[in-house]
């Protein structure tokens, strides 16, 4: 029905119909178009192509400089490497430390992520499935965190904190990204679980699964690929976080992959050790570079997702 | 069953709610209290100054600048971004003409550039920070090379220059986050209907008045929680990050790029003044959420159905 309405509809907003007719023939109208078309075409082109080069170079300048000499670096920075050398990745990995940064990003990282994934569905699940008093109140509690700016929190938290003894510790900075995370992914769940059948939960209850039981057995298989969307979408917030390591978490050993690589970068400065420097940055993105080319549906659609609710 | 329900909720609340008021919750509400007071932060004692640290706030020439710097991120850096990024989304997704048969296509070669362009937002925010200071370094960063290889003489001091820096800071939050916008212009661009295009085509419509008459007002909810979206990462973490991490200082010759959060965090942890930090932070929050309002109300429109 709504396609044979459409064209009249159009015609009358085209104003005089006489000109519709002389247009309407469609070879006419592409080589009208088309020298017109054409400069804009190469404008925009040429555009996308610029602004492709301007995202790939400096990558490409970081993984080409980390097998290059120092002097190499600077007398001809656009220059490919004369051979491969791995003697700047293997100073980045030991004398550097990044193999330590390394091995605490997947600790905080992967700790934050079950805990955010876990504690974040059990809270959604009740907030989206259960009536109660004081459910909405407790729903914008979390869903106002996302707009505050942290920094406001990190001073007092600072020295919470350091009252609980917290400071400077993994497990601590975990507690801290989970609590940080909260926001966001409990707006996002809740949105989520509300869009599930709840047939089959009351199928679950009624064969005398408990709640727990029908939560953890029935919906959380359920909500898979919200739980996906929003846990790659928390992965990269976490695996990128700066500002909460830095200002939580100054003990050197305890270090992660950005606070090392800005330490690095700073002392590196002073040493000259550059191609080291390069090094220990191309280790710290190779491997989120990496997932992202094979998994890049998945992440695309999980980011996607996630902002656009 | 009644009482089930309810220390079934209980259960699953608990820990939740408690990190969240922990960790978020009440630290928020103490820096606001400490905003009152003179606390330095080393040494528990404090007093109750009334608006002492508001008033010397007002009167501080480095709160100022940094106010006018976050204020100038927070509009400038979305109209940039996501002008650039509703450009390239609507070329890579309806830009294309009578390609592969289709009518409505990207232009070619657009499956390559949506993954090109997303590049820099998996890249964590002090990995790129680092990589452009480098890139901006005078003698031997990458940009200046270049410019000499082409035969410039006179090289500008990026980082060091007090007029260019903070345009160097916004350049390189520009170019890490424009492709996240892509991708979401591009998710939102793929549900308008394809007739609408297929209607106005036929119509004689260029892509100029396609891209105003269609696209842009089906996107703007979009484009609204986009720039919002934005303007709270400006004011917030990525620009704390890149300042901290990129500028001479870090905040800049002659406190050139020093924003709201980098001096929160210089006065609580650097000089002392955690009482007056948080004065500053509530500051930060009043411009956020002043912002958010100001784009809610400027933004709303009628919303299309389709």
């Amino acid at each position: 029905m709504k396609t044979t309405d459409t064209p009249p509809a159009l015609r009358e907003e085209s104003g005089i119909p006489g000109q519709r007719t002389a247009n309407s023939g469609v070879p006419g109208t592409s080589r009208t178009k088309r020298g017109e078309g054409h400069v804009l075409n190469v404008f925009s082109h040429g555009v996308l192509v610029i602004w492709a080069i301007l995202v790939i170079l400096p990558l490409f300048w970081a993984v080409m400089s980390a097998f290059k000499s120092d002097k190499a670096i600077f007398n001809s920075p656009w220059a490919l490497p004369d051979s491969l050398s791995f003697d700047a990745w293997g100073r980045a990995w030991n004398q550097a430390h990044m193999s330590e940064y390394f091995l605490n990003t997947v600790l905080v990282v992967g700790g934050s992520l079950v805990g955010t994934l876990v504690l974040g569905s059990m809270a959604a699940y009740v907030l989206a499935r259960f009536e109660f008093p004081g459910n909405r109140f407790i729903y914008f509690l979390f869903v106002g965190g996302m707009s505050f700016p942290v920094m406001l929190a990190l001073v007092p938290l600072f020295y919470v904190m350091d009252n609980m003894g917290l400071l400077n510790t993994i497990h601590g900075l975990i507690l801290v990204y989970i609590a940080y995370s909260l926001p966001f992914t409990v707006f996002f769940l809740t949105s989520f679980f509300r869009t599930l059948p709840t047939s089959v939960a009351e199928a679950a209850l009624i064969d005398g699964a408990s709640h727990t039981r029908t939560f953890f057995q029935v919906m959380l298989p359920m909500a898979k690929p919200g739980l996906i969307s929003v846990g790659i979408f928390n992965f990269l917030g976490q695996w990128n976080q700066y500002m909460l390591p830095t200002v939580l978490n100054t003990d050197p050993n305890k270090r992660v992959l950005a606070q090392g690589l800005v330490e690095l970068s700073t002392s590196q400065g002073y040493k000259g050790d550059y191609s080291g420097l390069f090094a220990g940055l191309v280790i710290a993105m190779l491997p989120v570079l990496a997932a992202y080319i094979v998994f890049q549906r998945q992440v695309v659609a999980g980011l996607t997702a996630g902002a656009l609710k | 069953m009644q009482h089930g329900k309810y220390r079934f909720i209980i259960g699953f609340l608990i820990a939740p709610m408690a990190l969240y008021v922990i960790f978020v919750i009440w630290p928020f509400i103490q820096s606001i209290y400490y905003s009152f007071t003179d606390w330095t932060g080393l040494s528990p004692d404090f007093e109750m100054v009334g608006f002492d640290n508001y008033t010397k706030m007002f009167k501080d020439d480095i709160f100022w600048k940094s106010l006018e710097h976050s204020v100038l991120l927070a509009i400038l850096l979305p109209l940039v971004t996501l002008g650039l990024a509703l450009f390239f989304a609507f070329m890579l997704n309806v830009g294309g003409r009578r390609r592969k048969g289709a009518l409505i296509s990207g232009v070619r070669g657009s499956g390559f550039y949506k993954i090109a362009y997303f590049f820099p937002q998996v890249l964590s925010i002090a990995i790129v920070a680092i990589l452009f200071q480098f890139a901006f370094d005078p003698a031997q960063g990458m940009i200046n090379g270049s410019l000499k290889a082409l035969g410039f003489e006179h090289l500008p001091n990026w980082l060091g220059d007090p007029k260019l820096a903070l345009w160097c800071i916004m350049a390189v939050l520009v170019w890490c986050t424009t492709g996240f916008f892509v991708v979401l212009f591009s998710a939102g661009m793929a549900s308008i209907p394809k007739d609408f295009y297929e209607a106005a085509l036929l119509d004689g419509a260029t892509r100029f008045t396609t891209f105003f008459r269609i696209t842009l007002p089906l996107l703007w909810d979009t484009v609204q929680s986009g720039w919002v979206y934005m303007g709270i990462l400006a004011l917030g973490a990525e620009g704390f990050a890149v300042v901290n991490i990129m500028s001479v200082g870090p905040g800049g010759p002659d406190y050139s790029t020093t924003v709201l959060p980098l001096y929160v965090y210089q006065a609580a942890f650097r000089d002392g003044q955690a009482g007056y930090a948080t004065t500053i932070g509530v500051a930060l929050l009043l411009v956020t959420l002043a912002f958010a309002a100001v784009v809610m109300k400027l933004g709303r429109r009628e919303r299309l159905e389709y």
